[in-house]
């Protein structure tokens, strides 16, 4: 239970397999999710799903997990691998009053002065030391996705699993952020497996990108992908020529299936999430 | 004061006291058409005591978990929208149980009292269950409460985060069933989700924490129960239904005040 251990095998530097899939068939009533899949996830690195909305790779994060039996196809965790989970979005009801130091309390179970001090350590880490004290239905996107951050991290966690981490956040809180996973990557020398439909920054920040589409279409490194004939179909060439070098010029933003759309006031800093009903 | 007034009373402060914490539960799960269907169920459970002999509260709590464990059966096949599955359940246990009832024809049933309760006429024999079973369920929820409370913030985070999501789900069903059983006794079946969402409701702005928001939810259902029974005696209204206007006058005096939050130290 010491925080100081972070996985038997850190200090590898091929990195140990974390947790793998192989053949993955998952079917929801009638229409087929995935079939196919394979994914692997090593010690220190960064492995990225991208695919337009609906392509599955919500559902392959919850195979991954354990949180859906795939129909078909075979699914490796490392026996005892501590897994920290960011989950795409957090419905809390609004009559449910929660601080956000009880809900990083509820994950994991330390009492005390310790525990506390540790959250409060943790929650300053990501750099969102300023809401502990907050009601969770308060804070807004960019700071919900950093206390989900936290909750997972405060399980000194192996693999670290992200459902579209920077959903709901301005494109520099969106840098931020996966400036903040790739710092907790190099520090903790956990496995990374983070879902996204969102390129921009996506490219840069990878070790491994996966794209899907139901099935994996290409995988490999970033620069490799972005070259991929697989990749530019799914994305469009236009648009997936312009993440193949990774500067960003904020002159347009991108539809959910990677379109190309003028800019628009981003979501970010209302105060109320738009899945938490709002509360007189 | 009379005797049947302070076993009402016992009675009364009795389930109020297990309902407000679980009826904190049922509003932040959303499961308030959930409850609605179990006590609708319960009816059912009520002839099945009888013919069978055994005891109603057995029978209403056996029903009840059966509908639950129905109800997460049919959920999981996904065929069709769960409000859907509730109202079918809900209603279909409802006629079911009202044409079990008249099927009796025995003079020991009143089906009114059922479906509205007769707190007046409680027992101590009833009190003694409501104690029993009221201390049954608070240890089991006290027991179940991290665990709960985690699986009602985010499921599948809990689930990742290794607590027994689905065991603590069907035991949080079945301690519904039980108070709903207990409760009925109070308000009838038709009103027992009142006594469960009412006082929760009527807490929620004025606490800080879940946790005082579950001992806030209590100490409403208590007053509900007793402002119920003094209404009840003073204007001869019937019993049931007074307290349900009481719990109501507390939730709109609730929301007319001004809401309690813990401080936020930015912006």
């Amino acid at each position: 239970m010491d925080e100081g251990l972070t996985g038997a095998a850190a200090d590898t530097d091929g990195g140990a397999v974390l947790a793998e899939a192989w053949g993955v068939d998952v079917q929801i009533g009638a229409k087929a999710i995935l079939s196919g899949a394979d994914l692997r996830v090593r010690t220190g690195e960064i492995v990225t799903l991208i695919g337009p909305n609906g392509a599955g790779k919500t559902t392959f994060l919850r195979v991954i997990l354990g949180l859906q039996r795939p129909r078909r196809g075979r699914v490796f965790r490392r026996p005892g691998l501590r897994v920290g989970y960011v989950p795409q979005r957090l419905a809390l009801d609004a009559t449910l009053p929660l601080t956000v130091e009880r809900f990083l309390a509820l994950g994991a179970g330390r009492g005390g002065r310790e525990g506390a001090a540790r959250r409060a350590a943790i929650l300053e880490d990501v750099g969102a030391a300023q809401v502990l004290a907050s009601p969770v239905r308060d804070i807004s996107g960019g700071e919900l996705q950093r206390v989900l951050l936290a909750r997972a991290l405060l399980r000194d966690p192996d693999l670290l699993v992200l459902d579209e981490p920077v959903q709901g956040v301005d494109v520099s809180g969106q840098a931020d952020l996966y400036g903040l996973i790739g710092r907790i990557r190099d520090e903790r020398r956990c496995g990374v497996l983070l879902v996204s439909h969102d390129l921009h920054l996506v490219m840069a920040a990878a070790d491994q990108v996966i794209c899907l589409n139901h099935h994996v279409c290409c995988a490999g490194r970033p620069e490799a992908v972005t070259r991929d004939p697989a990749y530019l179909a799914l994305f469009g060439e236009h648009v997936a020529r312009q993440f193949a070098v990774y500067h960003h010029d904020h002159d347009h933003r991108h539809g959910t299936d990677g379109a190309v759309l003028p800019l628009a006031p981003e979501p970010d800093d209302g105060r109320h999430r738009a899945e938490t009903p709002d509360h007189g | 004061m009379d005797d049947f007034l302070l076993r009402a009373l016992a009675g009364g402060f009795g389930v109020a006291v297990v309902a407000g914490p679980l009826g904190a539960f049922v509003v932040w799960r959303r499961m308030a058409y959930f409850g609605d269907t179990l006590a609708h169920a319960a009816l059912l459970g009520v002839a099945l005591g009888f013919l069978l002999g055994i005891d109603i509260n057995l029978g209403i709590v056996a029903v009840c978990a059966a509908v639950a464990v129905i109800l997460v059966v049919l959920q999981r096949r996904q065929a069709l929208a769960g409000d859907t599955l509730l109202g079918i359940l809900s209603h279909g246990g409802l006629a079911l149980g009202l044409i079990a009832v008249a099927f009796l024809e025995s003079p020991r049933v009143d089906l009114m009292s059922y479906l509205f309760g007769d707190i007046l006429a409680v027992s101590a024999r009833d009190i003694a269950w409501v104690y029993g079973g009221g201390a049954v369920v608070a240890a089991a929820l006290a027991f179940l409460w991290r665990p709960l409370l985690a699986a009602t913030v985010h499921e599948e985070l809990a689930r990742v985060e290794g607590v027994p999501v689905t065991a603590v789900r069907l035991a949080f069903m079945v301690l519904l069933a039980i108070v709903v059983a207990l409760a009925m006794k109070v308000v009838g079946v038709l009103l027992v989700t009142s006594l469960l969402i009412i006082p929760a409701a009527a807490a929620r702005r004025l606490a800080a924490s879940p946790e005082q928001m579950a001992a806030l939810a209590a100490v409403a259902g208590c007053a509900a129960v007793a402002g119920g029974l003094w209404g009840s005696f003073t204007f001869d209204t019937p019993s049931g239904p007074s307290i349900v206007v009481a719990a109501l006058v507390l939730f709109v005096v609730s929301a007319l005040a001004p809401a309690v939050r813990p401080g936020r130290h930015h912006h």
